[in-house]
């Protein structure tokens, strides 16, 4: 399934390659859009989804916990390798 | 902000709509997320391919990225760590299984509840539910306090689809590949990681 979606962005670029031409200036909004419409359907699967919704006020706050945890770390960690990105960027 | 609040109350209005079943159930079983997935990444692709920019701006890019995924995995695990000695009430290694979801909460979901039992596996699919929709919240604030690579690290393992659309948006088109490589590698190491946690 992963390499479907990929091979929809390969394609897409190639498109957009062979188009180059042609300034495609709808592309923007159209991705807005779409990215709206799939965090609609997340809502609607997660909100459908029984187990879900009954286990939430239980583990919910444990899962919080971890989740935020979690990523504020890894955002540490990508800030520090940004800084050494752009410290090591600048003395070239 | 704005573009946040807006993506917000889509997700909202998604989880009403399905936990009071305003619409038909087929929906839900349809795949529709996935083919709007699919149409979503085509029109990414066709941006970026369609950018004459954008070929030219992957040769400039630094090769220190490659150890992105590294700081991903290992900054995931301190915060996890911390989270962990402050709450206690679960063993350090059941919190770095959760964590080493990395977003990706089916497979991970899926392998602790083998391993460990429901529980765990209903905190591993709520965790990893959360940071996919932290990532996609709140790129933008994630972007200007702590720079272009930290929306790609919060995504972990669903950089390279859910999360992909919006890291380049906010991150840029230039950094677009370097969200695939960081996807694929975090996401490869997630069975064998989620593995080794339980069994420890």
């Amino acid at each position: 399934m992963m390499f479907v979606v990929i091979a929809c962005m390969l394609a897409g670029m190639a498109g957009g390659y062979l188009l180059r031409s042609r300034k495609i200036q709808f592309a923007h909004r159209f991705i807005l859009g779409l990215i709206w419409l799939l965090l609609f359907l997340l809502g609607l699967e997660l909100g459908a989804n029984k187990m879900v919704v009954s286990q939430f006020g239980v583990l919910g706050f444990e899962a919080l916990l971890l989740a935020f945890g979690g990523t504020l770390g890894s955002i540490l960690a990508a800030w520090l390798l940004w800084t050494f990105c752009l410290k090591k960027g600048a003395s070239k | 902000m704005k573009g946040s609040l807006i993506i917000l109350s889509f997700f909202a209005t998604g989880l009403l709509v399905g936990v009071f079943r305003w619409l038909p159930a087929e929906l839900q079983y349809s795949n529709a997320s996935f083919y709007v997935l699919c149409l979503l990444m085509f029109s990414v692709g066709f941006s970026i391919g369609n950018d004459p920019q954008s070929f030219h701006q992957f040769k400039t890019l630094n090769l220190r990225l490659a150890f992105l995924p590294l700081m991903t995995i290992v900054g995931t695990w301190i915060g996890i760590i911390v989270v962990g000695l402050l709450v206690r009430n679960r063993s350090l290694t059941d919190c770095l299984a959760v964590g080493s979801g990395f977003g990706y909460y089916s497979l991970s979901s899926i392998l602790i509840t083998q391993y460990k039992g429901v529980e765990l596996g209903t905190i591993a699919l709520l965790s990893n539910i959360m940071r996919e929709v932290i990532t996609l919240l709140f790129a933008p604030f994630i972007l200007k306090y702590f720079g272009t690579l930290a929306p790609i690290s919060a995504g972990g393992a669903t950089t390279m689809d859910t999360t992909f659309p919006v890291i380049v948006r906010n991150s840029g088109p230039d950094y677009a590949i370097v969200s695939i490589y960081h996807g694929f590698i975090v996401d490869f190491s997630v069975p064998f990681l989620v593995t080794l946690f339980c069994s420890l």
